[in-house]
């Protein structure tokens, strides 16, 4: 099969970019968006041209590297399809292709399709964890988990961090990502003691980080590849008004100190 | 000649590691802040590495070459985790653990590092169930438990088909606590290029941003190196694209030496390349063996669908070869014989690599709608992938790639021959001998990073003073511009043949001459053809771009170019060790069942590389393995 394909072409963070369009042919349909990718690189290595920077790894739509805007969406058009997961035989013979990075204030173009997504590692900074060290620790089935608990922890801990979320939301909101994080460690026992300052200190730095605030378009999960529902986004919204009502006392700071 | 001094301790094996503990020197917590440790890689060895070093109050700095450290290669794996923990009182313990996994490397790893291993499993579960690892559970709240790998007991924890993501994101919220806490210093989209060693003490490394180019010197106390497996010299293999043996073999180059590097794990499932374009394949769970019959049409030049193909006319090869167990007989034999069937021109699909697995019978006894339910995910990974519904046509699948069990050598204490020089993970050469069990990686991953490293390093840490050396030291000036200079003749090649074009060459030399199952011959050939591809590349590559900026070709070529160095040493390895073992198995050592025949006369040994030019021969020296506490046994799946 072949395709005409519009790539956003930028050499680095200040440059102004612009869509260019190349022309594909013998493309199988068992290929991997991807794979076409591959080639399109190829072909362009061939003519001498500098190839299509993208990020990918596991290939697998389970690591989050794979980051692009098919047509209009983020991951293109099949729903809980990470890029990498993609394949031609999604798309028609002849089809016009339009590939993009994530659009998102908070996440500036690097290159070409690749964006700094490192905001999201500073909001885990912020929170995103149950404070310990490694060593002893007591015995789990002492501390048994409702399955159902465990499950819908599990649920939101599926979220693979790859930001589309982000971009698909007019806003450029991370309230998905942010409250799939809280509510995971929220939900269960070993999280309940920073439950509260974790929802507060996640969303303000969120919001510090310039992503915009949620407005309910619901587009995060539609576009979601892991499927994490919104109403997860209703649970951290309350642990974040519980904990804005409690007066902020910093004591990890003065534990740290001691 | 390796000085190669294990340090394992004596004394029964029960006792070993406790006593080996209280017998180490540690570093005060007041002056642990001034020691700088460098971790190279953040799946999970490294990171539960750095951040259990940062705990303690290490002054770390990490580094990883993807975005985000939780994007390790480690977040792909799906299976499990094994701990003996005994949970479903059937018999577990550390000692059957420890035995499983030294039969199951079939003798070639190092008996007190393996009871180590057993004996840390559980502490594994409960630091992640304390970090919020939402492991798999019973109706009652206690943990689950599945088997896994052909072991006789239920040890494996899991959270459904992405225990790797869920241990991984534990690792790395661990991780992010302590960059928070400013113990360490997280740089993504850094790739460490290669070693400065000081009169024979490790001191840092050189590193290129892989946004802006810019290559920096850092300097520490000691490296630990967790980058990963290498099963990519295959190209195709099931592991991420980005994994690579870069900073195990700038390493090597620097003094460190390769253990076992032909020990390569194969994996019987996973779905069939489809064609010259694939970059990578994708493990099919072996759970499907349990309920698919592995089959090739009998007549090479069949055309009709699976289905249109009478009974007589199917080969059941595995049954008919091995009829007490038929298509459950190990992952290495069930992947030689697939590869047999193919060569001799009776694989199925668009590339002739590939064998049914067919869900037909199962279905027919126990209804479509139980078998379906059973798979229902892997059944619907396998429809994404290849379009076909594996309800209505059997399955295709193929061998891959999928772990290596070589690795840097290091002794007890996780350090290798170059002082302050460690190696964790897939990275070094353990646990796994010849062979690795289902769901052990993750554990032995895990016990290196959190358990053993932090305590194992402060030994070395503590007879030093702190930041001795500093980058304006002459060898990081001499180590930064041999790496620059590398870059610079890799831009100005010129030459016609992308990096990608070579690497798939380079894997299918690879799978050719030392895959599945090797011959003197072929090793032989591939000792021939693999200097020849170096040179191609070196003359004929062709590198768009330039150093200053984000490019990903030159990324690749650098990993490409360590690659056609390693494949070398991976055939030496297998050429030199004439016998069988574990995964290893040379056509002319095998039992009449096709299985692997030791020779544990001649071999009951770790081979060991050092580097000696890149086109000069290597040197190899020996660690003998003892076997005290489980004396050697033959390897019998049949009865
Ligand atoms: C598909 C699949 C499924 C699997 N399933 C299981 C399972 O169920 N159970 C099990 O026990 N095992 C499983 N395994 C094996 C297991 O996942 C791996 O062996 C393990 O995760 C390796 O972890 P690691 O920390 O050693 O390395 P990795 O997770 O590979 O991490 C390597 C790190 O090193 C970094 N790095 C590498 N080179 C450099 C460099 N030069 N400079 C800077 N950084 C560098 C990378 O960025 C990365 O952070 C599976 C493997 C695969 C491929
Ligand atoms: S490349 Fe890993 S999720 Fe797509």
């Amino acid at each position: 099969m072949r395709i005409k394909i519009h790539v956003w072409r930028q050499s680095n963070r200040t440059d102004r970019g612009e869509m260019k369009s190349y022309d594909l042919e013998g493309l199988s349909p068992d290929m991997s968006f991807l794979e076409m990718m591959d080639q399109l690189n190829e072909k362009l290595t061939g003519n001498g041209e500098e190839p299509v920077a993208f990020d990918h790894d596991c290939r697998e739509g389970v690591c989050g590297s794979c980051s692009m805007v098919i047509n209009g969406e983020a991951h293109g058009p099949k729903s809980e399809t990470t890029t990498c997961q993609l394949y031609m035989r999604h798309f028609e013979d002849g089809a016009e292709v339009f590939v993009e990075p994530w659009r998102a204030r908070s996440f500036p173009v690097v290159r070409d399709l690749v964006v700094d997504r490192s905001a999201f590692d500073r909001i885990i900074q912020a929170g995103g964890f149950v404070s310990n060290h490694s060593g002893p620790k007591p015995e789990p089935n002492s501390i048994p988990i409702e399955p159902g608990i465990a499950e819908t922890a599990l649920d939101a801990a599926s979220c693979i961090g790859c930001g589309a979320c982000v971009a698909a939301c007019p806003n450029g909101s991370a309230m998905l990502f942010t409250a799939a994080k809280s509510a995971h460690l929220g939900m269960l026992p070993q999280g309940q003691t920073e439950r509260f300052d974790r929802a507060k200190d996640m969303v303000d730095k969120m919001e510090s980080e310039g992503f915009g605030s949620c407005r309910n378009y619901a587009e995060c999960e539609a576009q979601c590849p892991k499927g994490i529902s919104i109403a997860f986004i209703g649970r951290l919204n309350a642990d974040y008004l519980k904990a804005t009502m409690i007066e902020p006392i910093d004591r990890r700071g003065k534990m740290h100190a001691q | 000649m390796l000085t190669l001094d294990s340090k394992v301790p004596s004394g029964p094996i029960q006792d070993a590691w406790t006593n080996h503990k209280n017998n180490l020197r540690l570093v005060g917590p007041k002056n642990r802040p001034q020691y700088k440790v460098i971790v190279i890689g953040s799946g999970l060895a490294g990171a539960s590495a750095a951040a259990s070093m940062g705990a303690m109050g290490y002054n770390v700095d990490c580094f990883c070459f993807q975005d985000s450290a939780r994007r390790a290669h480690s977040i792909a794996a799906q299976g499990g985790i094994n701990a003996s923990k005994n949970y479903r009182n059937d018999g577990d313990s550390t000692w059957r653990l420890f035995y499983d996994t030294q039969k199951g490397g079939d003798y070639r790893a190092r008996e007190k590092n393996v009871y180590r291993l057993a004996e840390l499993s559980t502490a594994i579960i409960d630091q992640a169930v304390s970090q919020g690892v939402p492991f798999a559970r019973e109706y009652g709240g206690k943990l689950a438990n599945r088997s896994f790998g052909g072991v006789l007991v239920e040890r494996t924890f899991y959270c459904r088909g992405e225990t790797g993501q869920q241990l991984l994101l534990g690792a790395y919220s661990a991780l992010q606590e302590q960059v928070a806490a400013k113990n360490v210093r997280m740089h993504t989209r850094s790739e460490m290029l290669d070693l400065v060693v000081v009169d024979g003490r490790t001191r840092g490394v050189i590193v290129r941003n892989l946004e802006t180019g810019k290559i920096t010197r850092h300097a520490a106390d000691a490296v630990v190196l967790a980058s990963g497996g290498y099963g990519n010299v295959y190209y195709l293999s099931t592991n991420a694209k980005g994994c690579n043996v870069t900073a195990n073999w700038r390493a090597y180059k620097r003094g460190a030496g390769f253990a076992n590097p032909s020990f390569v794990q194969i994996h019987p499932t996973s779905i069939p390349a489809s064609g010259d374009y694939q970059s990578k394949l994708t493990l099919m769970s072996e759970s499907l063996r349990n309920d698919g019959r592995i089959w090739v049409p009998r007549d090479p030049d069949e055309k009709r669908k699976p289905k249109d193909i009478p009974e007589a006319e199917r080969f059941y090869y595995l049954e008919e070869r091995y009829p007490r167990f038929g298509n459950l007989v190990p992952r290495d034999v069930a992947a030689r014989n697939a590869k047999e069937v193919c060569d001799k021109g009776l694989g199925v699909g668009p590339t002739g690599y590939g064998v049914y697995l067919d869900f037909a019978k199962a279905m027919e006894e126990k209804g479509a709608e139980a078998v379906k339910a059973k798979y229902a995910n892997l059944f619907e990974m396998y429809e994404r992938i290849t379009d076909d519904d594996p309800v209505e046509t059997p399955m295709r699948i193929y061998p891959a790639v999928h772990y290596t069990m070589g690795g840097l050598w290091v002794d007890y204490n996780l350090s290798t021959n170059v002082d302050g020089l460690y190696s964790v993970g897939e990275s070094n050469f353990a646990d796994h001998g010849a062979n690795r069990l289902g769901a052990s990686s993750l554990m032995q991953c895990l016990a290196d990073g959190y358990f053993v490293l932090p305590v194992t390093i402060g030994d070395y840490l503590s007879r030093h003073d702190a930041g001795e050396i500093t980058t304006d030291h002459d060898a990081f000036e001499k180590v930064e511009t041999e790496v620059r200079d590398r870059i610079n003749t890799l831009l100005k090649i010129k030459g016609d043949r992308s990096a990608q074009s070579i690497h798939r060459e380079l894997g299918k030399l690879m799978w050719e001459h030392c895959g599945i199952a090797r011959t003197k011959e072929s090793l032989m050939e591939g000792l021939e053809k693999i200097p020849a591809l170096r040179k191609e590349f070196w003359n004929n590559l062709r590198l768009p771009g330039g150093h200053q900026e984000m490019n990903q070709s030159l990324e690749h070529a650098g990993r490409v170019a360590d690659f056609l160095e390693f494949g070398e040493l991976m055939c030496r390895d297998a050429l030199l060790r004439d016998e069988s073992c574990g995964c290893h198995l040379r056509e002319e050592y095998q039992t009449e069942e096709g299985e692997a025949k030791r020779n544990d006369k001649d071999f009951a040994h770790v081979s060991v590389f050092e580097f000696k030019g890149v086109d000069d021969e290597p040197e190899l020296t020996k660690e003998p393995l003892s076997f005290e506490a489980l004396p050697l046994a033959d390897r019998n799946y049949k009865s």
